[in-house]
């Protein structure tokens, strides 16, 4: 070990109490709905998030009940099928995983983490809740507005977005959507600053940009990226929203609509709305990874008692999956056309990603080994990450390149992989977070009984639901069709199989809402938690109380004398060693 | 998309120069101690409210980087008819230009703690800046004379959105720019007025280079520079 103290600092004068202001609540209003307190926020965040996306879970079984039981679920229309599909997309990828992972956990985690009091800015990061708020409100609206939702797929294609066949696109439901979309940008700008800034600037003393927990170095890659991404979205919401309302062109072809009713546009290019949205739709997906890629890494950790394995190697790896994943985006409009030599581009550019994710993949799996592997419930659903993840991931090696891509594009082959790799892994990820901070959060277990029946339910039942997806689409069943018919090469087995994966899912389904039901039973009823019942190093377990009091950390601010990760050190007394443990080290661990 | 893609490689750099400046090197797993000079972290001293400025200009930045790109890969296609921008918006870039010395000025006011000349540089900025917008809607209305609607065709279409994203973004900031006016003319020097002339300078020099910018492709400036771009591309 080598001893980094400065030379002449024999004390350590105590951390001021506030070098940035403190917001004091002062009525129960400014204290649990109006508050400027990242937690209280980031339960705001999380409690909303996971709301939206129960409304997004029924409308998948929904949908899996017109896709197994066409005959008897005749009612359902392929009108509402599409609506179905848009807004379950668009709530899970947005509304759910980004604002979860970033509003959620980045603000919950990063000032616990870092050793900060609050976020350096409370007031924008109270606003950013509240427009997300306004956008879900938006969004669900849209729902009651005439004509329903949007039913243009969540990636909002032109020039049938805004067409009269499309359930909503000459309605409101398009314009709500764009307006949502838009809402939500706004209001997550304000929370992305805040992050960014915190990590910045709020790091306690000691805590080095190399000493920080992963899962830090994860939320902040991810707002970078979502910080340069998003505007792409908010520029295309932007311009067909003018398309739409005043009839411009950016978007919008000469084109003749249901065969008799020529529009008035005229010399727009639909695929200049695919560059802006892939251009933000592919970052998005590791918005949404490296959040998770980060939360996993503590989990392993923690619960193998373990330092992780490669720490430099894995900042490095999730800065450079950062940086990649702009200029890979065409990869998701192989079949609009394009030149050659930009295929075989973007083909290499995605393949090259592969690379910091596979030494991710390694280090987790050399952490892991010959750990002292405690299977508790967060660490179950971090091994079924790594698992899920991989699965997921050797798919994507296919769809990567043109020539596989082609003719599996639009099957349900595609279905089966993103949601293998951005549905499952990451909702994996934010279960066994929730597992991991609920004690933190609430001063509480979660009741350990209904978690294993919760784990090995949605763990089993994902694969019963996607493994056989990745068949249908093999042998060239369409993605986004309602139902099949009597069509020639579609055999039977197919409709056995679509009738078997909707049953999964509803079962999956009822295990999500054992889940949400000891979210709520255990707050009253769940085992006392104390204050670091993991046994972890991180800051937000070395808080003055559980739940962690208003500036987190009493009166003074903890100072950092090693990483994350001093889990089983030879020679120390305990199997973890605090980051805020003052101890001296010699060369076999405290002394 | 090549014009977002040449910001993004300005952020690569910035963010990969300050990284290597974050010792990426060092092995945590076998360091010890407080490891930075007491009292200070090893963050930068910059005031966040400075560093949160910066980023969101950087967001600003990519959102009219892609506007700019759109703009640019629509200008490829045949069927491209350029609109001439009215005359009118050179008066307004000098007045935009105007509210940004201003407001230079009054950050060196102060500086110097000249409580008068920062009232009337602040309020100078202000007042251009309202000038500015007041001979962009007068521009519109030239424009529009001109037959160029909106829906006209797509360089009219963008005509009106990257005025428009930028005049939003001046209104935002006269928003801020007015506070401190008020606070100025209320009350004494003080630290958070010196750091709010700050931040309302920096934002208005990065609105003033993306207005050039801006102007640059609205006129056609910048044509040449696009068809090199392009030329080294393919």
């Amino acid at each position: 070990m080598v001893d980094v103290t400065p030379h002449g600092a024999d004390f350590i004068p105590a951390a001021e109490v506030a070098e940035v202001e403190l917001y004091h609540p002062h009525s129960w209003w400014t204290r649990y709905v109006f508050s400027q307190d990242a937690k209280v926020i980031a339960i705001q965040y999380a409690g909303t998030a996971l709301s939206i996306g129960l409304v997004a879970l029924v409308l998948s079984w929904l949908m899996r009940l017109k896709l197994g039981f066409p005959d008897t679920f005749a009612s359902i229309s392929p009108d509402m099928y599409y609506q179905f599909m848009t807004m379950h997309g668009m709530i899970m990828v947005i509304y759910l995983l980004t604002a979860l992972f970033l509003g959620g956990f980045g603000n919950y985690l990063i000032p616990l983490m870092v050793g900060a009091r609050d976020m350096v800015f409370p007031y924008v990061n109270m606003l950013s809740y509240w427009i997300y708020l306004l956008a879900v409100l938006v969004l669900v609206g849209s729902f009651f507005a005439p004509g329903g939702p949007t039913g243009a797929g969540w990636t909002l294609y032109p020039p049938q977005a805004i067409t009269s066949g499309t359930p909503g696109g000459q309605d409101w439901g398009i314009i709500l959507m764009l307006v949502s979309l838009i809402l939500f940008i706004i209001g997550f700008t304000m929370g992305g600053l805040n992050y960014v800034v915190t990590v910045l600037q709020g790091r306690t003393r000691g805590m080095t940009l190399m000493r920080l927990p992963l899962t830090v170095w994860g939320i902040f890659t991810a707002t970078v990226m979502a910080l340069l991404a998003f505007p792409a979205l908010f520029v295309a919401c932007v311009m067909m929203l003018f398309d739409r309302a005043i009839g411009s062109s950016f978007f919008m072809p000469a084109i003749v609509e249901m065969g008799a009713n020529p529009l008035p546009h005229d010399g727009g290019s639909p695929i200049m709305f695919q560059h802006l949205f892939w251009f933000f739709g592919h970052p998005e997906v590791y918005i949404v990874a490296l959040p998770a890629f980060g939360i996993v890494s503590d989990l392993i950790s923690t619960h193998a008692r373990k330092n992780i394995f490669g720490y430099r190697m894995m900042v490095w790896a999730i800065v450079s999956i950062g940086a990649l994943s702009f200029v890979v985006w065409a990869h998701h409009m192989y079949v609009s056309g394009m030149h050659p030599y930009f295929g075989f581009f973007f083909a290499t550019t995605t393949l090259i990603i592969a690379i910091p994710t596979a030494i991710k993949v390694y280090n987790w799996v050399l952490t892991l080994w010959r750990g002292d592997i405690h299977l508790t419930i967060p660490m179950l659903f971090a091994l079924s990450f790594i698992v899920t993840f991989v699965n997921g991931g050797l798919t994507g090696l296919f769809l990567g390149n043109v020539v596989v891509d082609v003719p599996l594009s639009d099957t349900m082959f595609v279905v089966a992989h993103f949601h293998m790799v951005m549905g499952v892994a990451p909702i994996m990820v934010v279960f066994g977070a929730i597992y991991h901070w609920y004690p933190k959060i609430t001063g509480r277990m979660l009741n350990e009984a209904m978690g294993r029946f919760h784990f090995w339910v949605t763990f089993i039942g994902t694969y019963l639901i996607f493994f056989p997806m990745h068949y249908v689409g093999l042998v060239g069943v369409p993605r986004r069709y309602p139902e099949l018919g009597d069509t020639a090469f579609v055999p039977p087995s197919v409709h056995t199989l679509n009738a078997f994966i909707t049953v999964a899912a509803l079962v999956v389904g009822f295990a999500q809402m054992v889940f949400l039901f000891n979210l709520l039973w255990s707050i009253r009823h769940g085992r006392p938690a104390g204050d670091n019942p993991w046994r972890a190093t991180t800051l937000e377990w070395q808080t003055a109380g559980t739940p962690p009091p208003h500036g987190n950390f009493g009166k003074e601010l903890p100072v950092v004398y090693r990483w994350a990760y001093d889990y089983s050190v030879p020679g120390a007394p305990e199997d973890f060693i605090a980051q805020n443990d003052p101890r001296p080290l010699t060369q076999g661990g405290p002394a | 998309m090549i014009v977002i893609l040449i910001l993004l490689v300005a952020v690569t750099g910035v963010v990969g120069w300050w990284l290597s400046r974050q010792r990426l090197m060092s092995k945590p797993w076998l360091e010890a101690g407080p490891v930075t000079a007491f009292p200070q972290t090893e963050a930068s001293l910059m005031h966040p409210a400075k560093i949160g400025l910066g980023v969101f200009l950087a967001v600003v930045g990519a959102l009219f980087a892609l506007m700019i790109s759109a703009y640019v890969m629509r200008m490829d296609y045949a069927d491209w008819q350029a609109a001439p921008a009215p005359k009118l918006l050179w008066l307004n870039t000098a007045m935009l230009v105007l509210a940004s010395l201003a407001l230079q000025g009054a950050v060196s006011a102060a500086h110097k703690a000249r409580l008068d000349n920062l009232r009337l540089a602040l309020l100078a900025g202000a007042l251009a800046s309202v000038a500015f917008l007041a001979g962009q809607l007068l521009a519109w209305r030239d424009f529009a004379a001109e037959g160029y609607f909106a829906t006209e065709n797509p360089a009219a279409s963008f005509f009106y959105l990257l005025t428009a994203m930028h005049g939003l973004h001046i209104i935002g900031g006269l928003v801020a720019l007015g506070r401190v006016n008020v606070r100025a003319w209320q009350g004494a020097r003080s630290g958070s007025l010196v750091l709010s002339t700050e931040l309302c300078a920096i934002y208005w020099h990065i609105l003033l280079a993306v207005w050039l910018v801006l102007f640059c492709v609205l006129m056609g400036w910048a044509d040449n520079v696009i068809d090199i771009c392009r030329g080294l591309l393919t």
